[in-house]
């Protein structure tokens, strides 16, 4: 049987989308002839740079945390919304929308907190021809000193109340975007719904301070010798938007149609915010990055990635990963693992053996030579012999046993054993191999069916004192 | 300290030199530096340590690099191997520290530990900052050394670092031996040795250049210090023992290159033959290219199979144009006044497995240079005449013999290292025997000390 030719249209709040990728509300998005570019290379959609009253900027404005030689792995801004008239940004939204009437443009808006301002703001990004709003509560820099962004985000009833002013006017779908910063997404989410919102969108940017300059010991971005805390997004902080996409989405509180933001770089992040239930993803740090052209493989990858699973549409597996995040006591507390190292992989770099006994159980040894296992030579104890060895060049004609050896093929004395009664199955070791498939963790049949700590807990196998917990919000 | 010129400053670089001996493996810039400091994997118990002979901590000094830490990165190559930027250039690191690298196991490139030592260590040099080592409290102890190249000077570093005097005896005008004098000068130039010769002699090194010894001059050394190092490597040059060898035109691998580094023999004729297959003769026959040869042939007895240059030494030489004539011997050299031809017989596998000459198979290679690199022995003459039949200093295959982990003779008083007691190995080897007999020395002091 044939699998099905997926497609990537989809429908988000009721707005049809000829893809789920949309340019999230930022740099990229700044001005009509950047969207239209975007929209000519993929782009489905994008949320125009925040409008509201134009604010001044700052120079410099960006810093980027570089990881081992790859440059921006977590990226900073203090840039605020908008410099432009709201007029100018109005007319730039007719005339994209008038150009690309398929495409999606979202307003993101941002005005003082009075509901006139936000009745009239409303009613003239709908005018302009704006296929949906989303409400930036989520700037944590700059604007939030002004009452704004995150200022609301962080207060519930404000959330729920500027929610409520906008719906009272809006004719199209309400997204509220929503700040991680505060210490339960879901509170400000659960206001964004009783306010009537339409639907959701996460994460804004984290507070952050990316960095000093040990040179002059100033803060990056630097403004005259000075920063500011800034929004933080790239690859880094996808995993904190993960979680936070999956808070809202398992709560029935707080669940509404969702676009994903935070790390989103390709089709493989975008698969994952799908799987926790987002409707459409939005990107903006691997755009600045490399520039609108990289969406043609997050469109590529996702239909060849859909077609081998034999998804049709993005609903088909929109969600699918929410039943498998569950609650530590839910967790099978007898399914067990164990690290298996594959020998003939192994490179011998050892970097399993120095993480098992410093950074977890002490459960990998370098013994294979031994007569019997030796599970008492300490990582001193093997440097130690290291040190005391007399190496010398190896001459071709002279010794022509010891040329190559090292090269070619592992030395069985280098290949790490794991001890697998006392294996705990971390998976650090495996984490930490550089060799693909070197390292698995394979599953031990220990015979016992699966049992949560909720299930232990109930039975009382477990000593008092050790089950009591603190009463939570979930 | 004395007024002297540094040494390094001692000697003009002659521009020609710089050009026709450009790097053979260029220097790394700060931001090729980082990424390939960052892909190292940082091995417990490195391979790369492993195989250097002085076990260099390599990941820990490559992760000082990617940390920014330059100083610390050289402080850590220094402290294993005193000449660590002469080794960053000269070691066959293919077959040492590179070649060890686990990178090779899943068809990567090994990291380039040599590149990246060498930019830690120029780093360091450009810095200007002073060796990062003290020398130890005076103990009184003195120590002669007879030869100043990398064995003795290595050991020499170790002995200054615990606080015991040390005095080199050489022949030549500056220090280095063959580190200065006889290493390819696009690995190692001439006053780079020198430059790090004199960080090293920060320590309150002494200095004897012109110095010959001999059996009574050595008994007076052994007299005056509380211990002897013997440094001295390899003397003698191989002869082919072969009618016309006298002759002008006639010359050795070592002092070809000796010449042209010290700008004192800055021309080849057009046709130069060298005679033998070591990593000695394919440097010298590559700078007979460099120096102007329009023809250079390597001959050997034996096929390629069992020379003992190393293989990418071998490919080297032929990238730069260098042919090679296999199975054959010099049997003869054809010439006046000076050499015109060499004659070469082939050589055929005997059925008992020796090689024989060819009957009727002479041939001639016309030629006005003929370089010989078919080994040397070692200067044993003045140490077998040395001490009494009871304190004799064992020779064994023309080499010192020692103890391999403390660098200690036959007699307690003498210790050695270097290529007079390997029969001739890298610079590393070297400074890796030296490094042990520092530590071998001032522990027999010590003990000494302790009986007294």
């Amino acid at each position: 049987m044939s699998k099905p030719k997926p497609t990537l249209e989809t429908t988000f709040c009721g707005i049809k989308c000829l893809n789920p990728f949309w340019l999230a509300s930022a740099p990229p998005t700044n001005c009509g002839e950047q969207v239209m570019r975007a929209f000519d290379a993929g782009w489905g959609g994008a949320v125009w740079k925040t409008i509201g009253e134009p604010i001044t900027n700052v120079s410099s404005r960006y810093s980027s945390i570089d990881w081992e030689g790859r440059r921006m792995m977590g990226f900073n801004n203090i840039e605020l919304i908008s410099d432009r008239p709201i007029e100018v940004n109005l007319q730039e939204i007719a005339e994209v929308k008038r150009r690309y009437p398929k495409h999606v443009v979202i307003a993101s808006l941002m005005v003082e907190s009075k509901r006139e301002t936000w009745h009239d703001i409303v009613q003239r990004a709908e005018d302009a021809g704006a296929d949906g709003l989303e409400l930036n509560f989520g700037c944590p820099h700059g604007m939030s000193e002004r009452g704004m962004g995150s200022a609301v985000g962080q207060v519930p009833e404000y959330c729920e109340q500027i929610t409520a002013w906008v719906k009272e006017k809006a004719r199209t779908p309400v997204i509220v975007k929503l700040t991680p910063n505060i210490s339960d997404i879901r509170i400000a989410a659960r206001a964004a719904k009783r306010g009537g919102a339409d639907g959701l969108s996460a994460i804004n940017t984290i507070n952050s301070i990316t960095g000093i300059d040990l040179e002059t010991l100033q803060p990056n971005p630097n403004v005259d010798g000075k920063s500011s805390h800034g929004g933080y997004c790239g690859p880094a902080v996808k995993p904190i938007a993960l979680n936070m996409v999956q808070q809202v989405q398992s709560d029935p509180a707080s669940a509404l149609p969702l676009s994903g933001i935070g790390g989103i770089g390709s089709w493989r992040d975008a698969a994952e915010f799908i799987l926790l239930g987002c409707g459409t993803v939005q990107v903006c740090t691997a755009a600045m990055h490399y520039g609108y052209r990289i969406v043609e493989d997050m469109q590529d990858g996702l239909l060849a990635w859909m077609t081998e699973k034999g998804f049709a549409t993005i609903e088909d597996f929109r969600g699918l990963s929410l039943p498998n995040v569950r609650e530590w006591k839910h967790l099978n507390l007898n399914y067990k693992v164990v690290a298996t190292i594959h020998q003939d992989l192994c490179i011998g770099c050892q970097l399993c053996y120095t993480a098992c006994w410093d950074g977890a159980h002490q459960c990998i040894h370098l013994d294979r030579t031994s007569p019997v296992p030796d599970t008492t030579r300490t990582p001193a104890m093997v440097e130690a012999e290291a040190t005391r060895n007399i190496s010398t060049t190896p001459i071709p004609k002279l010794d022509a046993g010891t040329l190559g050896r090292s090269s070619a093929v592992t030395p069985l004395e280098r290949i790490p054993r794991v001890d697998e009664h006392h294996c705990v199955g971390c998976n650090l070791c495996a984490l930490v191999c550089p060799v693909e498939n070197c390292i698995t963790m394979e599953r031990i049949d220990n015979g016992l069916p699966s049992e949560s700590w909720e299930e232990r807990t109930a039975k009382g196998l477990v000593p008092p004192g050790a089950c009591e917990v603190m009463s939570t919000n979930t | 300290m004395s007024e002297r010129a540094p040494f390094h400053q001692q000697v003009a670089v002659q521009p020609e030199l710089a050009q026709r001996f450009g790097d053979l493996h260029p220097p790394l810039d700060r931001q090729a530096a980082m990424p390939e400091a960052n892909r190292c994997l940082y091995c417990f118990d490195a391979p790369c340590t492993g195989a250097c002979p002085t076990h260099i901590d390599v990941p820990r000094f490559i992760k000082k690099i990617a940390s920014g830490n330059l100083a610390g990165s050289a402080r850590t190559i220094l402290d294993a191997n005193i000449l660590g930027a002469s080794c960053a250039r000269a070691c066959p690191v293919e077959v040492l520290c590179e070649g060890a690298c686990v990178m090779h196991r899943y068809n990567k490139q090994p990291i380039q530990i040599a590149r990246l030592q060498r930019f830690a260590m120029d780093s360091f040099h450009q810095s200007g900052a002073p060796l990062p080592f003290e020398p130890g409290a005076e103990t009184g102890l003195s120590v002669a050394l007879i030869g100043a190249g990398p064995a003795s000077l290595a050991c020499a570093a170790e002995l200054r670092r615990r606080g015991i005097g040390a005095h080199l005896y050489d022949a030549r005008p500056l220090p280095g031996g063959l580190n200065t004098y006889g290493i390819a000068e696009y690995k190692l130039p001439l006053v780079e040795s020198l430059r790090e010769i004199e960080m090293l002699s920060q320590l309150g090194v002494d200095f004897h250049f012109g110095t010959m010894i001999d059996a009574a001059s050595l008994a007076k050394l052994e007299h005056e210090h509380d211990a002897v190092f013997l440094g001295i490597g390899l003397g003698g040059i191989h002869r082919l023992g072969i009618a016309g060898e006298e002759l002008a035109g006639v010359t050795n691998a070592l002092d070809l290159i000796a010449g042209y580094k010290s700008g004192a023999a800055m021309t080849v004729p057009a046709r130069v033959v060298v005679v033998g297959a070591g990593n000695t003769a394919i440097d010298a026959a590559i700078a007979a290219v460099r120096l102007g040869a329009t023809e250079v042939h390597i001959v050997y007895r034996r096929g390629p199979e069992q020379m003992s240059a190393f293989a990418f030494e071998y490919e080297h030489a032929r990238s730069e144009g260098v042919k090679f004539l296999w199975h054959v011997q010099p049997t003869r050299i054809h010439g006046d006044s000076a050499v015109d031809a060499l004659e070469l017989t082939k050589l055929i596998s005997s059925e008992d497995g020796s090689i024989v000459p060819q009957p009727g198979s002479e041939f001639s290679l016309a030629t006005e240079l003929i370089v010989l690199s078919i080994g040397q022995s070692t200067h044993t003459a003045f140490i077998s005449e040395h001490g009494s039949e009871d304190a004799k200093i064992q020779l064994g295959r023309g080499c010192i013999l020692i103890d391999r982990a403390t660098g200690q003779t036959s007699n307690p008083k003498f210790f050695a290292g270097g290529d007079c007691t390997n029969g001739g190995r890298e610079v590393v080897d070297a400074v890796a025997d030296g490094k042990r007999a520092g530590t071998g020395i001032a522990a027999w002091l010590e003990a000494q000390h302790v009986q007294a």
